[in-house]
């Protein structure tokens, strides 16, 4: 049988409709790696076997039938647990939810049942999306698979360190300040954070409501345009969402780049980012200029108010979404209380972990009278002004091209000793959320401890297809093969 | 009360509206119902469920904001309401702080024949929560979310209330209004309608308001007036012994007539309002406001000038018919079907109100066809039965729907018009009571009433009394 570890989705596919290979071939293959791989890389929280065998053999009946023609047909995805599946615990790494099982699917996952794909699995993250490293899950912590003393990065680290090691093709991740595209970055895979409205959150289990969008996960740009455009959809359940006029994403893998303009803002290469870092995003751009690009630098303003305006609107907003899990419908209930209070009490300090409960209480605060106008109200200003500089931006370039994390992933352990310095590790990501940008994250170079390193596209509300472009053009130039050492894991 | 003194009252009415289906999911609204069968991942909070505006929600409140002469937000917005409790399962409710949708109305209400404006300072829309049932044979505490997420409106007056007749005076003058919209049933006894009193009182003349409190859990206008009159005393006994009134929130026990402190300000809740970052911000045109005008119903107004011109009643009834929109509309579709109005009016305010009242019923629970009921006036009317019969047909029509034409038959019922048998009836009625007659004779005329009696029973009241008594008349001549 030919070996699926290192095929991309749309190889998988393809090979399925040929009949090469069939989908319950694809599926046992696939649970092969996971056993094989997962008990080092803990990127799952839960395998699906029963439920994604089930789903195996009807979609091969359709696929023989000429029913599902699709892309993803037969392709099994993991999925981050912070995405509800029907019959499938969803947990968001919380013990609040260790037992949590959605009565319905989330859009997103109704959207690819619907394409073929296989639901293979639940992935780890930052509890709550909460972390940039993934280890503030509170089952497990997940290993990079280039170097498995190192973080996969987060929150999404599950999904991005289980396609980086080949288990599956591609996933799901959630993107609210950089929880795509960073982890995407430290495990040298390519992710995508649409623009906030385009991917339907109904069933993401809300961390910060205005800024979380669900994005693909996946080992090329094709992939990831093509999960995309499978995932996105105006969704009435999902007051949020936009009606756009076309999802064009798999074809503008085929658009041209040359005469495209792209800024890189100067005060991303400044200060505190790594020199392998900075060398990665001048490649990327003497590439992009090589493919016919006109690429400049520019001043980007604002940078620094950046983090503190996300940290106050999105631990508001995750304040009130984290309310409803207080032990009386679901998840987790402390054993011993007496009276109300403190069931509540118990029930959510033995269930949430410390950096949820540092966000909670962060967002409590900022949302208390006498408070709201001076913290509150003020970030609402700075995202305003965030967005504002963007659109000055964007009248100038097509396209912003930067780095996505100003190091390559650190060592297991070391950030959660200075949340402040994790804080600080989403500078390049967070506004891109803030002013509800899509941007795309790839892997453009290694370190010289051979760990990837990603850069970023990010392009105007409504122009993924810009940014997937220059995403595929400058893969396609690389000479490097972003995959990781296999016999390691 | 002490003249010295005079009481500030500001209202906070939650009114549940009449949509099919509630505030932010597809689930009914219907009263009742077994615990958790109208319920979805929506309402029930489950994680990744988010709310969809019921676009009739916000149709209503404009609706009433209207009819209150309010000005329409055009850009308006929810917020949420944090706060802990079971009966609301995100732990926040969906509600509007910063832009409710409806602001600056009045209403006008007559007391004792005195006109007065009351302001109303806002209309906000929200969720209704749940149930919360405790079992104290288990020691559990059980949670119905059948209510929760059903469509609120909060309509907030400006404190300009004096009495408690002003304050009944409005809260019909809304329920009025709102039950013609149609926007919502308003039952007190169900929880469609609740109203919450802030009270202050300050001496005559004086500028400033005093420190005012809040009354919970008042579910009746008898409670309302009641309550008012309670805190009113208790406030003035406080500022008459030099101390003073605390902010806080009182709840009222209708059994024991008085109220008790449920919380102070000190211990005041913090809400942390934020604006709802699931729900982008409701924009209404100018077209769609036109759009709700032009559709709004005929109001109480409008309609009892339409009654003096089109119907030949009184203004006295018109004003008393047009009072409720059940009566309204009753008395327009009877009428419609009998084409007798003046008999139409006098039994709905006669034995329909007297029936009402006797079975402590609201009118909204009206449930006979009108057709048995235009058909009872016409039998009246055409002579085939007699008042006191027609009174006794519109029992069992109130009752138990009747056909009244069947009924009369199968009871035999039916006025007897033959000379004959009623001549021989009264014949024998004068024979057996000889001393009533003989009375009437020596010029006692009221013994005529006693034989008309007893001639009415000898004929099972199916006689008409005017000819009993013009026939016996002529025979005692």
């Amino acid at each position: 049988m030919i070996s699926i570890e290192k095929m991309t989705a749309i190889e998988i596919s393809k090979n399925i409709k040929n009949k090469k290979i069939s989908t319950v071939e694809v599926l046992d293959e696939t649970i092969k790696q996971i056993k094989e791989k997962d008990e080092k890389i803990k990127g799952f929280i839960t395998v699906a076997e029963e439920e994604a065998r089930k789903q195996a053999s009807l979609i091969q009946d359709k696929i023989e039938k000429g029913e599902l023609l699709g892309p993803l047909a037969g392709v099994p995805i993991a999925i981050k647990d912070n995405i509800d599946t029907k019959n499938i615990k969803t947990t968001c790494a919380s013990k609040i939810l260790y037992n949590f099982v959605p009565t319905f699917d989330a859009t997103v996952v109704k959207n690819l049942k619907d394409a073929g794909a296989i639901i293979i699995g639940k992935t780890n993250m930052d509890e709550f999306a909460m972390g940039s490293t993934s280890e503030t899950s509170a089952f497990e912590v997940t290993k990079n698979p280039w170097d498995l003393t190192k973080v996969p990065g987060g929150s999404s680290g599950g999904t991005c360190a289980v396609v980086a090691s080949g288990q599956v093709s591609c996933g799901l991740g959630s993107d609210t300040g950089g929880s795509i595209r960073q982890p995407s970055s430290y495990c040298g895979v390519t992710g995508i954070k649409p623009t906030y409205g385009t991917v339907s959150r109904f069933g993401l289990i809300a961390y910060g409501s205005s800024l979380d969008q669900i994005g693909p996960v996946a080992k090329n740009v094709e992939d990831c345009a093509t999960i995309l455009e499978t995932i996105s959809s105006y969704d009435r359940f999902d007051s949020t969402s936009m009606r756009r006029d076309k999802y064009n994403f798999i074809s503008a893998l085929k658009q041209d780049v040359k005469g495209m303009k792209i800024g890189i803002p100067k005060e991303y290469l400044e200060k505190g980012i790594d020199d392998e870092v900075k060398e990665a995003v001048l490649k990327a751009a003497q590439i992009m200029k090589e493919k016919g690009a006109i690429v400049e630098e520019f001043s980007l303003d604002l940078v620094d108010y950046a983090i503190p305006a996300y940290y106050i609107i999105a631990c508001a907003e995750a304040s009130s979404n984290l309310a409803r899990f207080d032990g009386v419908k679901y998840g987790y209930r402390t054993k011993e209380y007496e009276g109300l209070h403190e069931m509540y009490k118990k029930s959510r300090s033995e269930g949430f972990g410390d950096e949820v409960k540092r966000r909670i209480m962060l967002g409590s605060f900022v949302l208390s009278s006498g408070y709201y106008d001076a913290y509150y109200l003020k970030a609402l200003k700075v995202k305003r002004l965030i967005k504002q500089a963007y659109d000055e931006a964007f009248e100038k370039y097509d396209l912003i091209l930067g780095p996505v994390a100003p190091t390559t992933a650190p060592k297991i352990g070391e950030s959660l000793k200075d949340p402040l310095k994790m804080y600080l590790s989403d500078i390049y990501t967070i506004s891109v959320n803030l002013a509800g940008l899509p941007a795309i994250s790839l892997p453009c170079a290694l370190d010289k401890n051979k760990m990837p390193i990603g850069v970023q596209f990010i392009a105007n509300c409504f122009e993924e297809n810009k940014m997937i472009a220059a995403g595929h053009a400058l893969e396609k130039e690389l000479s490097e093969n972003f995959v990781p050492n296999f016999s390691l894991v | 009360m002490s003249r010295e003194y005079e009481t500030v009252i500001g209202l906070e009415v939650h009114v549940e509206l009449a949509t099919k289906t509630k505030i932010f999911c597809g689930c009914k609204t219907d009263f009742g119902g077994a615990p958790n069968t109208h319920t979805c991942p929506i309402c029930t909070g489950m994680p990744g469920a988010l709310p969809i505006l019921n676009k009739k929600v916000v149709e209503y409140a404009m609706a009433v904001g209207l009819a209150t002469n309010c000005k329409i937000t055009k850009h308006s917005k929810f917020d949420r309401k944090n706060y802990f409790y079971p009966d609301n399962p995100q732990n926040y409710q969906i509600s509007q702080l910063y832009l409710p949708i409806c602001r600056d109305g009045k209403v006008e209400i007559e007391v004792n024949g005195t006109k007065k404006s009351i302001g109303i300072h806002e209309i906000h829309m929200e969720e209704d929560a749940g149930k919360l049932v405790h079992d104290d044979w288990e020691d559990v505490s059980i949670v119905d979310y059948n209510r929760s997420g059903v469509p609120l409106i909060e309509i907030v007056s400006e404190p300009d209330m004096r009495s408690s007749d002003e304050v009944i005076a409005y809260l019909e003058k809304l329920r009025q209004t709102i039950q013609y919209l149609g926007a919502s049933d308003c039952k007190l006894n169900e929880g469609s309608m609740r109203a919450d009193v802030n009270i202050s009182v300050r001496k005559v003349g004086q500028k400033n308001f005093g420190t005012r409190t809040e009354m919970k859990n008042l579910n009746s206008f008898k409670a309302i007036s009641h309550a008012i009159e309670g805190e009113t005393k208790r406030q003035i006994e406080i500022i008459e012994a030099n101390k003073e009134v605390v902010q806080e929130t009182r709840r009222w026990d209708d059994n024991k007539e008085s109220s008790k402190s449920m919380r102070s300000k000190e211990d005041a809740k913090d809400y942390r309002y934020f604006p709802d970052p699931d729900l982008p911000p409701i924009y209404i045109s100018d077209e769609w406001i036109e759009k709700v005008r032009k559709s709004q119903p005929e109001l109480r107004e409008e309609k009892l000038e339409r009654y003096k011109k089109e119907f030949d009643i009184s203004e006295y009834d018109a004003t008393l018919i047009t009072e409720s929109k059940h009566l309204a509309d009753l008395f327009e579709q009877t009428s419609d079907i009998c084409k007798k109005p003046k008999k139409v009016a006098n039994f709905i305010l006669g034995e329909l109100l007297r029936l009402l009242k006797e079975k402590e019923m609201d009118d909204s629970e009206i449930d006979f066809s009108v057709e048995h009921f235009a058909k009872l006036i016409e039998l009246f009317d055409s002579g085939v039965i007699n008042s006191t019969v027609s009174k006794q047909v519109f029992g069992e029509i109130f009752l138990n729907d009747v056909d009244p034409e069947k009924y009369i038959k199968e009871k035999n019922l039916m006025v007897v018009d033959d000379n004959g048998t009623l001549e021989r009836i009264i014949d024998e009625v004068l024979e057996a009571n000889p001393k009533s007659v003989a009375d009437y004779k020596e010029g006692k005329k009221k013994a005529i009433g006693f034989l008309v009696g007893q001639t009415m029973k000898a004929m099972s009241g199916k006689a008409e009394p005017s000819k009993v008594n013009q026939i016996l008349t002529k025979k005692l001549q």
